[in-house]
């Protein structure tokens, strides 16, 4: 048996319907908001402000915090008990990683700048999701910053390759399943995020990732399109 | 220290029946209700009151009853103050303020009945249907008990029970059956500073009040659970206008549900 068509009848390279907005949150320095299928969610950047407590603080460069948080109501099944769980630290810890190369964090001696990200709804994804939001929130912060940072989710259903796999995907039970974050610096090609969980042999891993590229540059072209949206000034 | 610079306009702009964005007193800002706007969530709602945006999710479970009331379901209301929503919440266990909102806002829920937890049970004494009520900020700019209290009701009025075969819930089948819910509480919090009462305050304006008054009021102006705060006592007149001010507020908001 092979994969022949998508449970949402997509094309094996193409993604679930993105949207992005930059400037969402009032009370935060800078927001966004990104939302790719039925995956949603909100970033929120406060600071650069000074860091706490003070033997903390880096006189080279700030400090950049990055907080994954599902809501009680986002998840499939059950509800999610508040506060922080093994799985939201490691992904708080990667998305950091995924946004740290673009950050000008030389530029802040001493500061934090804290990225909260928030997930309403989820249906995989999530942390792509997160990493692209938070993008769209430093920059409308205003942190200085070399490049956007684009992130997507790769992988295998059975015996194909597919971008963007969707919870039903994930579940998929003949001839199994692999999934592959990937977060991209679009202006070089560089990945961020990469994690795999699943089988896929190196050939796999290399289609899939020219996969992700291609992606990234449509979820770039989005971003920077919130942005404008936020700052062009209307005629 | 920001207070000695606030509250001074604050007071100069009321003596003219005045607020800084230019409403009255008792003037609430404008409401946006959405319903249903979470997929993964049994009922769901957002809710916007100026500037401040809440969305409130209702999750379905199936758990025991409290052994002082066998079969009674249970209900469960939790305010998360995300620091998302404003510089002033922080990151950790809930703060004494997201635990004061959680339970004024339980309190009007469950002590107006507005849901019969007699008809959540299922087994007495072993299953009975649990209605996790969670309220989330996207953006704090002041009143969130208020917001937060119209949100869950407005959530709960749209919740439909998950499928459940007797041993387990299928949150993927389509939900059919409607919630009960008979009665609609809503919380109005009236603030007091020096001796004018408003409501509805801005994020500035919530900082500097002395005392404030919660009242949880249902339709027909009856009255199902208060709450006082601030640092300031208040006198029994104030009370009776408060409570006024708050049943006709209740009556302006359940109109636009």
């Amino acid at each position: 048996m092979t994969y022949k068509k998508r449970y949402d009848g997509r094309n094996f390279d193409q993604m679930r319907e993105i949207e992005a907005k930059a400037g969402v949150i009032d009370r935060a320095t800078g927001s966004g908001y990104f939302r790719i299928g039925k995956t949603i969610a909100y970033a929120a950047v406060y600071g650069p402000k000074e860091l706490h407590p003070k033997f903390m603080q880096n006189p080279e460069k700030g400090l950049l915090r990055c907080h994954y948080n599902m809501m009680p109501f986002s998840g499939q099944g059950n509800r999610v008990r508040p506060g922080p769980n093994r799985r939201s630290k490691e992904i708080g810890l990667v998305t950091q990683k995924a946004l740290l190369p673009t950050v000008n964090l030389e530029n802040y001696p001493k500061a934090v700048v804290d990225v909260f990200i928030e997930f309403p709804q989820t249906d995989a994804g999530s942390r792509c999701a997160g990493i692209c939001a938070a993008s769209i929130a430093l920059a409308d912060a205003g942190i200085e910053m070399k490049d956007l940072v684009a992130s997507v989710s790769v992988g295998r259903v059975d015996d194909k390759i597919v971008v963007d796999l969707d919870y039903e995907e994930e579940a998929h039970e003949q001839g199994g399943t692999a999934d592959m974050p990937v977060a991209i610096i679009p202006s070089t090609g560089e990945f961020t995020l990469l994690q795999m969980d699943g089988e896929l042999d190196p050939k796999q891993v290399k289609e899939a990732l020219s996969m992700a590229k291609k992606a990234c540059e449509e979820i770039k072209q989005a971003q920077i399109k919130a942005l404008k949206d936020r700052f062009e000034v209307k005629k | 220290m920001r207070g000695t610079e606030i509250k001074p306009n604050i007071l100069r702009y009321m003596d003219e029946n005045q607020r800084f964005d230019g409403r009255k007193l008792d003037q609430l800002r404008p409401i946006e209700i959405e319903y249903d706007v979470i997929k993964t969530a049994e009922g769901s709602a957002r809710v916007k009151m100026g500037g401040t945006e809440v969305i409130a999710g209702i999750k379905l479970e199936i758990g025991s009853p409290f052994p002082d009331t066998p079969d009674n379901g249970a209900l469960m209301v939790g305010v998360e103050l995300l620091p998302l929503a404003s510089p002033e919440f922080e990151k950790g266990p809930p703060s004494i303020d997201s635990i004061e909102m959680s339970r004024v806002v339980d309190r009007g829920i469950r002590e107006s009945e507005a849901i019969d937890t007699k008809k959540l049970c299922i087994t007495k004494g072993e299953k009975v249907w649990m209605v996790m009520v969670d309220i989330c900020p996207i953006n704090d700019d002041g009143n969130m008990l208020d917001v937060s209290g119209l949100a869950a009701i407005a959530a709960l009025k749209v919740t439909k029970f998950p499928e459940f075969d007797g041993e387990s819930i299928d949150y993927k089948k389509p939900r059919k059956k409607q919630l009960p819910i008979s009665k609609v509480p809503i919380p109005i919090t009236v603030y007091k500073v020096a001796d004018k009462l408003f409501v509805d305050p801005v994020a500035e304006e919530q900082k500097e009040y002395d005392g404030r008054l919660t009242v949880t009021s249902t339709e027909k102006g009856m009255l199902c659970a208060m709450q006082k705060g601030g640092d300031e006592p208040l006198s029994a007149d104030d009370v009776d206008d408060m409570v006024k001010i708050a049943v006709k507020k209740a009556d302006e908001i359940r109109k636009k549900l």
